[in-house]
């Protein structure tokens, strides 16, 4: 009902009500495609994730240059909500009725983004490929407007689950997660395949505390062999370091999200730097087990790799080249393929029934469930291990569901990068 | 109370309750007029008034510092969050019930810090402010408070009569400029009376103020529960208005940007309350803009908005060491001097506080006139 | 019973941090009557200046002493610049200037070295100690940590207590006019006040870097605790801050530990109320409580 008066007061508003004749869409003018987007550019969670929308600009800057999307530049208006989600509706709300974007897109995190979804989709604005990995952004009835993008928690947790039980049978197993959606959906995919009985301790972490020595001393105590952990980059390395203080060498199974190499070796390399010197990548990650769905930064030899460094070299150079890089190009490619699908004159409607109806390739390594009744988005992982700055796969990638489905092989190959960096029109 | 005060207070009432009928009518044009992103400003603005309000109450008159306002706001906003969600209540019973669980936490947190001063009451409030937004990651309360996540609001449903297209944005705008104007009414009136009189007393000398018989700790509790009370209903606002309550709106910054309203408007003073609370919506919503449409390059473009900000914080303290308020009287003072014949000191628009106009009125050039106030808060 | 030990030997390291950083808050409180909530800031530019050092190929202690050196000069230049001008004002004015000067350093770190956490090196190793088989939450980097600390604190108490410029520095601070009278250059000594603070807050920024790493916002944990350690052991007492700060360090890792690692906040408020309401001025206070 709410949604229903929240609608209501939308048409009341003025500015949306072109929506249906596909003439004049908000956002759309004959040379500009005009989106928003949500992002921590300061505050607890910039660190690495305010790369993620620098990325996603520097990519629509290169498609602009080469002649935008038919005919339209794609503006892109990402705005700091400091990962405070009173903010994050402020400015949400800002973009679509003072900016009148046509989209918002790749807004980030779930405490924040979960506060403006259902004013997304009452307002009837497309709310493409949000940055968090839960599962609830799959709810095609609830909001039809909205759509996932990275694979979800519980698919990963699965994937990862599956490969513990397979890999480390009877051994200790520790879990090791972030307190909040990202590690309890993950620890939720992880049971459903781990033993309960395997797993000697579950130690949780509180982002914004970096003392961690307490459960890391817990999970070494419980003389754990494995330590599945769904923790952030930041974390991962705290607990590698705490490990190394306590001469504790467990086997590291972690989430693609903590997992970047070029962050870890960053985040480690006064450390590593002792040891020795000339070893490619950072001794203290070599081993770490871990699932990803797009290429890794350390990966030269991939096609999307090559092609995002070299619009890095040309837009970000000052930025780091790291997985967030990688993530923010991957979602700009993507939603240049759906603007593309809206075909020449898009509305919203226009661009969520297109990308319903999708069958997107590009840079994932497994599919995305779109097309399917379902607005999840990529729907499995690889698992892989860290060998100096790069990701080598172990097996081929595997696609599940976020709920009792089977784990199974995908066997389409990733398509090469387009020579010139644009998704071939469709 | 002779007659002559009797009559001053009825005057002062009635000067109120004309104020609080403009504002209403100058805020009823404002949100009609204005489009929805303009309303939802209005109604941020609004419901950070009250705290501000409630805060500049509370340090200004009572001289006990709390930098733990947000956690208050965070109480207030998870009741109403709750009983929206679980107990659907209607808005009125929601905000009242937001009001008074948030004194109630008001009077504990009073008891405990009616003992403290200075320094330590900030850095026990501080505590208080990092310290209860992790109550709702703790495990037993996940599934009530939701968590990390926190709790989604359902939006308040503007009412039938209002016609189907009503806006929501300028519903939302009505309920909290509504309870922005009854917080500085009945804050004004408060203030005007005993109560202000007897909390400016234990401010400026404590031992004088328990020799004439004031109950120096009880007052400073009754402070905090009313300037609680407050920061309770701007927090119920806000879970309205944002639609949601959730650890990561409240934190420590949020309550440093209370206490940095309260000093930017002028300590003490209601109408500078207000002046605070703008400035906290509409500062870096331009600064902001100014940096999106800069072409800077990211780390500049991205942190500009809060070099702004820090430099408004620290230039409008320099330039106007006794607020925008002080500034403006002292503005006001110096051209009333230029202008014959002299007339007797007028109060400010707003006209909520004397405690301002009984130094600072007087004497417009004094510009460290106000150093009694933070005397009680230095220790 | 090794739990017990390790919980208790990170408090101390942790803590030893605390300790320094609540040491630079008392300093100024005791020069300025201010609470400088820039601190926290004023210590991550330093730890960047030491890590630019660093990165260009300088030793570790050589970053060091940049940082030191920033420290005091940083130290010096903001008392000049920002707080001198608010120093007869409301003391509550100082306090938004210092949390203006926050955002300001914290944006300008953004804006300069980027979001993105860089690691800092330990000046030993950080590989823990055996004792008998087992390994202790307690490394060589540990031990220099709690050792520097403890030498600050020292070589403060000789500077205050034995010699001229530290009676000068406590006369400008407890008794101005008088100071002034006797020829002491009040207005000097309360910025040579704030500069040894910020240069205590730098060593404590360099010490701690190693395990947060250095990024704008990864010292502001170190501000919130290193108030809460000064408070606990009250403002006006160097050594109070430093028992404030292992007996905050101590509890928040017993909390981590044996209560829930989602408390550690809730922990920090419930061991300063519980000194507070014993001592209202924190354990070291030089007068007994309010009377009301």
């Amino acid at each position: 009902m709410t949604a229903a008066v929240l609608a209501a007061a939308a048409s009341a508003c003025g500015g949306d009500g072109g929506d249906g004749d596909g003439s004049s869409a908000p956002g759309v003018t004959a040379t500009t495609v005009t989106i928003g987007s949500h992002q921590p550019l300061t505050g607890p969670a910039a660190p690495g994730y305010s790369a993620n929308s620098a990325a996603s600009k520097a990519f629509f800057d290169y498609v602009n240059a080469n002649g935008g999307v038919h005919g339209r530049k794609i503006v892109y208006k990402y705005v700091d909500d400091a990962y405070n989600p009173t903010q994050t509706v402020g400015v949400v709300q800002k973009l679509v009725l003072q900016d009148k974007v046509f989209a918002i897109v790749n807004g980030l995190g779930t405490p924040t983004h979960s506060k403006v979804v259902d004013y997304l989709n009452a307002q009837r604005v497309p709310d493409l490929f949000v940055a968090s990995g839960c599962s609830c952004w799959d709810q095609p009835k609830k909001h039809p407007q909205t759509f996932g993008f990275q694979t979800d928690y519980i698919r990963e947790g699965k994937i990862l689950g599956d490969h513990v039980k397979k890999a480390f049978a009877g051994k200790r197993i520790a879990y090791f997660y972030q307190n909040d959606d990202f590690g309890q959906d993950g620890v939720k995919g992880l049971d459903k395949y781990i033993p309960k009985d395997q797993v000697v301790t579950r130690q949780s972490y509180q982002p914004g505390n970096t003392d961690i020595g307490a459960q890391v001393q817990a999970i070494a105590q419980a003389k754990a062999d494995v330590v599945v952990m769904f923790s952030i980059n930041t974390y991962t390395a705290l607990f590698r370091l705490a490990a190394l203080k306590l001469n504790f060498k467990p086997t590291l199974v972690v989430s693609g999200v903590g997992s970047d190499p070029i962050t870890l070796t960053g985040l480690l390399e006064s450390f590593a730097k002792k040891g020795g010197s000339a070893v490619e990548g950072n001794p203290l990650i070599q081993g770490i087990i871990t699932a990803g769905y797009l290429a890794s930064p350390g990966d030269t030899s991939n096609g999307w790799t090559q092609l995002y460094k070299k619009i890095h070299a040309r837009y970000i150079p000052k930025l780091p080249f790291n997985g967030n890089i990688v993530y923010g190009m991957s979602v700009a490619y993507t939603f240049v393929q759906a603007l593309q699908a809206a075909g020449p004159n898009p509305t919203r409607a226009g661009l969520v029934a297109a990308l319903g109806k999708s069958k997107f390739t590009g840079p994932g390594l497994v599919p995305f469930a779109f097309g399917t009744g379902s607005h999840a988005g990529y729907t499995g992982a690889q698992m892989g291990t860290i060998k100096g700055q790069a990701i080598v796969p172990l097996g081929q990638p595997l696609t599940t569901d976020a709920a009792d489905g089977p784990i199974t092989p995908y066997t389409t190959p990733q398509p090469p990068a387009p020579a010139n960096g644009i998704p071939p029109a469709p | 109370m002779s007659i002559d005060s009797r009559a001053l207070f009825r005057l002062t009432l009635v000067r109120h309750t004309c104020g609080a009928v403009a504002a209403i009518a100058v805020l009823y044009v404002l949100t009609t007029t204005a489009g929805p992103y303009r309303d939802l400003q209005i109604a941020q603005a609004a419901y950070l008034t009250c705290a501000v309000a409630g805060l500049t109450v509370l340090t200004g008159l009572g001289g006990q510092i709390s930098l733990g306002h947000g956690a208050f706001m965070a109480v207030g906003a998870y009741t109403a969050a709750l009983l929206i969600i679980h107990q659907g209540w209607p808005l009125a019973a929601v905000l009242a019930a937001a009001t008074g669980a948030t004194a109630l936490t008001g009077a504990v947190v009073g008891a405990v810090a009616a003992r403290l001063e200075g320094p330590y009451l900030a850095g026990a409030t501080l505590a208080f402010a990092i310290g209860l937004p992790g109550l709702a990651n703790y495990e037993p309360l996940i599934d009530l408070l939701g968590g990390q996540n926190g709790l989604a609001v359902p939006p308040p449903v503007p009412p039938a009569g209002l016609g189907a297209a009503f806006p929501l944005e300028r519903w939302q705008a009505w309920i909290a400029c509504l309870g922005a104007v009854l917080t500085l009414f009945l804050l004004a009136n408060l203030t005007r009376g005993r109560f202000g009189r007897t909390l400016r007393a234990g401010r400026d000398d404590e031992i004088a103020a328990a020799l004439a018989g004031l109950r120096v700790a009880r007052l400073r509790i009754v402070a905090t529960v009313v300037s609680a009370a407050c920061a309770g209903l701007a927090g119920g606002l806000l879970a309205l208005v944002a639609t949601l309550a959730a650890p990561g709106a409240f934190p420590l910054a949020l309550s440093l940007q209370l206490i940095a309203a309260i000093i930017i408007g002028g300590l003490g003073s209601l109408a500078g309350a207000v002046w605070g609370a703008l400035i906290l919506v509409f500062v870096p919503t331009w600064a902001s803009d100014a940096a999106s449409t800069s072409g800077l390059s990211h780390n500049i473009a991205s942190n500009l908005p809060l070099a702004i900000y820090g430099l408004v914080l620290i230039a409008v303290t320099l330039a106007f060491p006794r607020g925008l308020q002080g500034g403006l009287r002292d503005l006001g003072g110096a051209l009333r001097r230029r202008l014959p014949p002299p007339r007797l000191p007028t109060n400010p628009p707003g006209g909520a506080d004397e405690a301002t106009t009984d130094d600072a009125g007087a004497r417009p050039d004094d510009r460290g006139g106000a150093g009694g106030r933070g005397e009680r808060v230095r220790r | 019973m090794v739990r017990f030990i390790n919980l208790t030997l990170a408090g101390i390291t942790s803590g030893a941090v605390f300790a320094a950083v609540a040491l630079a808050l008392v300093l100024i409180w005791r020069a300025t009557r201010v609470v400088n909530f820039a601190q926290g800031a004023m210590l991550m530019i330093t730890t960047f200046i030491a890590w630019s050092v660093i990165d260009a190929g300088g030793s570790y202690w050589l970053a060091l002493g940049a940082a030191l050196a920033s420290g005091l000069v940083l130290g010096a230049v903001v008392e000049r610049v920002v707080v001198r001008p608010v120093e007869n004002k409301p003391h509550l004015n100082a306090v938004i200037v210092t949390l203006g000067l926050f955002v300001v350093l914290q944006a300008a770190a953004g804006m300069i070295w980027g979001d993105t956490p860089h690691s800092y090196p330990p000046a030993f190793t950080i590989r823990g100690l055996s004792v008998a088989g087992t390994w202790l939450l307690l490394s060589p980097f540990d031990l220099f940590v709690i050792g520097a600390v403890a030498a600050v604190m020292v070589a403060l108490t000789l500077l205050f207590v034995r010699t001229d410029l530290g009676l000068k520095l406590r006369a400008a601070a407890f008794a101005p006019e008088i100071a002034r009278l006797q020829g002491v250059r009040v207005g000097r000594m309360l910025t040579l006040g704030w500069a040894l603070a910020a240069l205590v807050g730098s060593l404590a920024g360099v010490l701690v870097a190693p395990s947060v790493f250095v990024g704008p916002t990864q010292f502001d944990a170190m501000l919130v605790f290193g108030f809460t350690a000064a408070v606990i052991g009250g403002l006006d007492s160097p050594a109070g801050a430093v028992v404030g700060g292992l007996l905050l360090g101590c509890a928040l890792s017993y909390v981590s530990g044996y209560v829930s690692s989602d408390l550690v906040t809730m922990g920090a408020l419930a061991a300063l109320i519980t000194v507070l309401m014993v001592r209202p001025n924190g354990l070291f206070a030089a007068s007994g409580g309010r009377r009301v």
